[in-house]
């Protein structure tokens, strides 16, 4: 059978991912769509030390780590640069982890979609600041443990909706994707890449010691999410949406909750409250889906 | 382009560049010693569905002649490709044995 | 050309005779009329520049390491909480060893709400690895944007021009625009070797351990040591070409001075004037201008200082629970070189006026001690 992903590598093996890693898999898929003439900026994230120590990084393109706040501005700058030097076809990149986005870097997401700057902003979402010890964050979803949402008290906020607030900017392209689906997002991104302007790309990255799950169950777990109708996969054109991988029949949630160890402490009704939420926000985007 | 896959060792504060800018690739940085398990590749029952080389998060599953073949210099032993496999034809053993 | 202009303009000229290619800015009173004129002139194309209009000075400085980092010249300016707000990124972009320029309209720092004058935004940011140059006039602050880019580029390392809210912004004086082919030819393109390239992918400020974290610290402040070497040198060259000369530091009458005044911005060309009504009177003072915060120019102050029988640091500025900046600085320049006594004037905080008459009271005041009698004196306040 032929892959149905190109061969080429552009993430080089000896990075500093931890075993199983969700973001370790989206950068590598992506890489794969985005091809050479591309050029990232990180803020603070997993990603910050995945690359490696100097002198040493795991990419094959470049690369300038920034602030924490900072991304989606910094790509802007880059992307003006290249214009200004005549180079405007290379892709710039911002990516960052869901603190970076969802929390610190949101007023610099904002400007850059607001002002329709060309340029893919990748959020790679494992619903805690990981890098740090597994700290809360606005992507971090109600009922979790984390390591300032204790068990006893465990997070009762819902997760930010950021892709309804990317959504309000009306930008040209967004995207959920999933790593358990490589193909969906690598077609994604070989579209994006031809649209001009602010391009939102979202990708659920499971972390196995974040999320205290079993580091062979990264993919199932991201499946998982999607099945559950948890973390839905669908694209907003010009306004459009439409979901890219279709759940007709969605699985339980306790499917999903039950591979991991920030769940473990929840009863019964917490699991239902759960479901109720995941029902209520599905419902919410189905009617999108069908215009 | 692939970058230099050798460690580099700085004897000078002048062969420093002005700026922290990385000048080699981590493939430098053989991650094989991270593994508790080991993936073993039952060769004769692989469909060659290459679902295993695209979720390596460590792109440490090569794509050659048309079947996988898993680099333990840097595989860090997740097991997500044989969780994945949908024929179950690679084991995890414990490293060592 | 001779234009009569204010001194924000003055810094959009030097910016578009430098030829940036990208500005990234965020509103802020008084540097408002830089960045209009500045999107003005990249509008109607007579500079082909992007220009961001970013969401925030974080944004803005934040754009400008972004596009340096992939080899534009790039541009800003802002002030007093623009500028704070930047804080964390101008470490950044100096660690980072990027060629930006900012032009900062000092404003004093609120709270309370305050637009007027005073130092104390530009100096907080000393220790950021910025140079800093401390301008007295609009002819000063045109030719300092482009002599930025000329030692910035050099050395990489960013420079910030530093000119005083109203008194300068918004003052309108004669300005000798110079030719663009004149400024072409003393400030070459921009070619940094160390920009982001597909063909050649490197990353930038990744994790860096104990093991070398210090070499590259070192490295910055030998830049900043070459830095000083390589302003003369421009100066000179400046000259040559422009036909306008600026050192690191200005000594004005203070080879035969008993007193030398050490000032900087526009209180400086008030000094040197009350220095010129005292002279008439027989009085021997002096004024040492200090243009240049980073590099310091330690061997220039220790010189110019050296026949004076006191040395009075007017700082337009405060450190709470020490005392003025600048005179900490030169303080610390004279230790161990000479035992002259310096005494530490606090003026003009918030946009107070400084006029010739304060200057002359604060020399009748230095004129009645021996030594100084307290840490500072605050000039000219309600007691």
């Amino acid at each position: 059978m032929k892959p149905t992903l190109p061969l080429d590598e552009l993430m080089s093996p000896g990075h500093l991912a931890c075993q199983g890693c969700g973001a370790g898999i989206a950068m590598r898929t992506s890489l794969k769509a985005l091809g050479h003439d591309t050029m990232f900026t990180f803020p603070a994230c997993c990603w910050t030390v995945i690359d490696g120590p100097f002198p040493y990084s795991c990419l094959e393109v470049p690369l300038l780590h920034m602030a924490f706040e900072a991304t989606a501005a910094t790509a802007a700058g880059i992307k003006a640069a290249m214009r200004a030097l005549g180079k405007d076809k290379t892709t710039i990149c911002g990516w960052a982890g869901d603190g970076g986005t969802f929390d610190i870097g949101l007023q610099a997401l904002s400007g850059a979609a607001e002002r329709n700057d060309d340029i893919f902003y990748f959020c790679y979402d494992n619903e805690a600041y990981m890098n740090t010890g597994i700290q809360r964050s606005g992507a971090t979803p109600w009922g979790a443990w984390t390591t300032t949402t204790p068990v006893k008290h465990f997070k009762k906020e819902v997760k930010k909706s950021l892709d309804d607030i990317v959504a309000a900017h009306k930008v040209p392209y967004q995207a959920t994707a999933s790593i358990a689906y490589p193909e969906d997002l690598y077609k994604k991104l070989i579209k994006a890449k031809e649209i001009r302007g602010f391009k939102f790309i979202h990708i659920l990255a499971p972390c196995p010691p974040g999320w205290k799950a079993r580091p062979e169950d990264t993919v199932k777990l991201a499946r998982l999410a999607v099945q559950t109708g948890i973390f839905p996969i669908f694209e907003v054109e010009a306004g459009k949406y439409a979901q890219t991988v279709k759940t007709p029949t969605r699985k339980p949630v306790l499917e999903y909750l039950k591979l991991q160890g920030r769940f473990k402490h929840l009863k019964e009704e917490d699991v239902a409250e759960i479901q109720r939420i995941v029902d209520m926000r599905y419902a919410e985007l189905e009617k999108r889906f069908q215009g | 382009m692939a970058k230099n896959r050798t460690k580099i060792e700085f004897q000078k504060l002048s062969e420093l560049p002005p700026m922290v800018q990385s000048l080699r690739s981590m493939a430098a940085n053989p991650t094989g010693s991270w593994r508790n398990l080991k993936p073993v590749l039952h060769k004769e029952n692989c469909i060659q569905c290459t679902i295993c080389w695209k979720f390596c998060p460590d792109a440490a599953i090569d794509w050659v002649d048309d079947y996988p073949v898993i680099n333990l210099d840097f595989c860090k032993g997740c097991g997500i490709c044989a969780e994945e496999c949908p024929k179950k034809c690679i084991e995890m053993v414990k490293e060592g044995k | 050309m001779k234009k009569v202009i204010m001194g924000n303009h003055a810094i959009s000229y030097g910016a578009t005779l430098s030829r940036v290619q990208v500005i990234a800015a965020y509103p802020i009173t008084p540097q408002t009329q830089v960045v209009e004129l500045l999107s003005e002139i990249v509008a109607d194309q007579k500079l082909k520049a992007e220009f961001i209009k970013v969401e925030s000075e974080h944004s803005a400085m934040a754009a400008c390491i972004g596009a340096s980092s992939a080899g534009a010249r790039a541009f800003t300016a802002t002030s007093a909480q623009g500028l704070a707000l930047m804080h964390e990124l101008l470490h950044w972009a100096a660690g980072a060893r990027l060629p930006i320029v900012m032009a900062d309209i000092n404003r004093a720092m609120a709270p309370p709400w305050t637009i007027w004058t005073d130092q104390n935004d530009s100096l907080s940011q000393r220790d950021t690895g910025w140079m800093q140059f401390y301008c007295q006039s609009n002819q000063e602050v045109l030719d300092s944007v482009i002599m930025a880019y000329k030692v910035a580029e050099k050395v990489l390392m960013p420079v910030m021009i530093v000119l005083d809210a109203f008194s300068l912004s918004h003052t309108y004086e004669t300005v000798d625009v110079p030719d663009q082919a004149l400024v072409d030819k003393y400030l070459p393109p921009l070619d940094y070797k160390y920009r982001l390239d597909v063909n050649d992918p490197h990353t930038y400020g990744g994790l860096t351990t104990p093991d070398w974290y210090m070499e590259f610290r070192i490295k910055m402040h030998e830049a900043m040591d070459q830095a000083l070497v390589e302003i003369k040198k421009d100066a000179a060259e400046f000259e040559k070409v422009f036909g306008r000369r600026y050192d690191p530091v200005e000594p004005y009458m203070v080879d035969d001075a008993d007193i030398v005044l050490v000032t900087s911005g526009t209180a400086a060309s008030t000094a040197r004037f009350a220095v010129d009504q005292m002279r008439k009177k027989g009085k021997k003072v002096g004024n040492l201008r200090m243009r240049l915060l980073r590099p310091f120019p330690f061997a220039d102050v220790r010189e110019h200082l050296k026949n004076a029988k006191k040395v009075v640091v007017i700082d337009r500025d405060i450190s709470y629970g020490y005392h003025g900046i600048w005179a900490q600085e030169v303080k610390s320049a004279l230790y161990g070189h000479s035992k002259v006594p310096v005494f530490n004037y606090i003026a003009g905080l918030g946009g107070r006026d400084i006029f010739p008459e304060t200057i002359m009271n604060i020399v009748a005041d230095v004129k009645k001690m021996k030594r100084p009698e307290q840490d500072l004196y605050w000039v000219e306040v309600k007691k």
